[in-house]
């Protein structure tokens, strides 16, 4: 296991970013309100995040790999500049849903009329 | 005992941000919940630090936790009735999604331990090189020129067959860069539309709120 004397490595990175992702899913699954489920999705983004940027890390690269560099990182730019742009759109969603149906829970938009 | 203390402080930061992303999970107060995920992203923005993404770690405490997290605490108080109604899921659902997440985090956690090269401690000595800043180099990137990757020819542990590949495809961002620059505004344009005041539906709940 992980002591505190031990240097990290990559691993320790992809556990994290896997129990943000999974928090994320359940949040998505389990959640009643609108914006419960869309904090369930920024957490999948930022578990995705973190393995991106720990793949693509100096800091924790092995010695005989060569890993993705930079691109790891500017992969994970992108994801975030997506990221607002979809939690932008989706809380629109979530107000136009409250505007028709004076609730934001989800369980109660189970008719396709609007 | 000496403490390795970028270790140390990992461990710090990762088990705060995983014990407030299972606090967002766990919480039913949805104004709670919007705090707890700002701590909780603001603990990723620490562990990009960690792993030497300095211009990530505040790009992502801007535009993360200082944008898509007011928004999402504007799009709370917006629609929040007073009181404030809390909308309980039914047990057995939360044992259903505990028991998917579950197996989910059992295949992840398997696959991380898998590779024999991920769980090594890094390049001995890592720690004592200096942090290379990375935002030159990521905007250069973008643009095409990979100054990360000028010295392709002098590395001992890469074949001729990967250089000449490598060198190949040392290609930069730009298109994806205008691509997700003119979607932003139009997404952003769309969504300020989606969200205009119209005639408000003044009807009372439909139904009342199963419990």
């Amino acid at each position: 296991m992980f002591l505190l004397t031990e240097p990290v490595g990559l691993m320790h990175y992809l556990v994290v970013g896997a129990f943000l992702f999974v928090c994320g899913i359940v949040c998505m699954a389990a959640k009643r309100n609108a914006i419960g489920v869309l904090m369930g999705i920024e957490l999948v983004l930022n578990g995705a995040n973190l393995n991106f940027v720990a793949f693509g890390s100096w800091v924790l690269r092995d010695e005989g790999t060569a890993g993705i560099g930079l691109d790891g990182q500017l992969l994970a730019l992108f994801v975030i500049v997506l990221a607002a742009a979809e939690a932008a759109v989706a809380l629109a969603i979530a107000l136009n849903y409250y505007h028709t149906h004076s609730t934001v829970d989800v369980d109660q938009g189970d008719e396709l009329k609007g | 005992m000496d403490i390795n203390w970028h270790s140390f402080f990992f461990l710090l930061v990762a088990l705060l941000t995983c014990a407030f992303a299972l606090a967002v999970v766990i919480s039913s107060n949805i104004v709670r919940m919007a705090f707890y995920l700002v701590l909780s992203l603001g603990g990723v923005a620490g562990l990009f630090f960690l792993a030497g993404a300095d211009f990530l770690g505040g790009l992502q405490l801007l535009v993360y936790v200082g944008g898509t997290l007011v928004l999402l605490a504007f799009g709370v108080m917006l629609t929040a009735r007073a009181p404030l109604v809390s909308m309980k899921t039914a047990p057995g659902q939360w044992v259903l999604a505990a028991v998917v997440g579950g197996c989910l985090l059992a295949v992840l956690l398997q696959v991380a331990w898998s590779v024999g090269q991920w769980a090594g401690p890094g390049r001995p000595g890592v720690l004592e090189e200096e942090a290379k800043p990375t935002a030159a180099p990521l905007g250069l990137g973008l643009v095409g020129v990979r100054v990360d990757q000028l010295d392709v020819d002098r590395r001992a542990d890469l074949t001729e067959k990967e250089k000449k590949a490598r060198e190949a495809g040392m290609s930069g961002y730009l298109v994806a860069f205008e691509v997700i620059s003119v979607h932003l505004v139009v997404v952003l344009i769309g969504a300020a539309y989606l969200a205009r005041a119209k005639r408000r539906v003044d009807a009372p709940l439909a139904r009342p709120p199963q419990t």
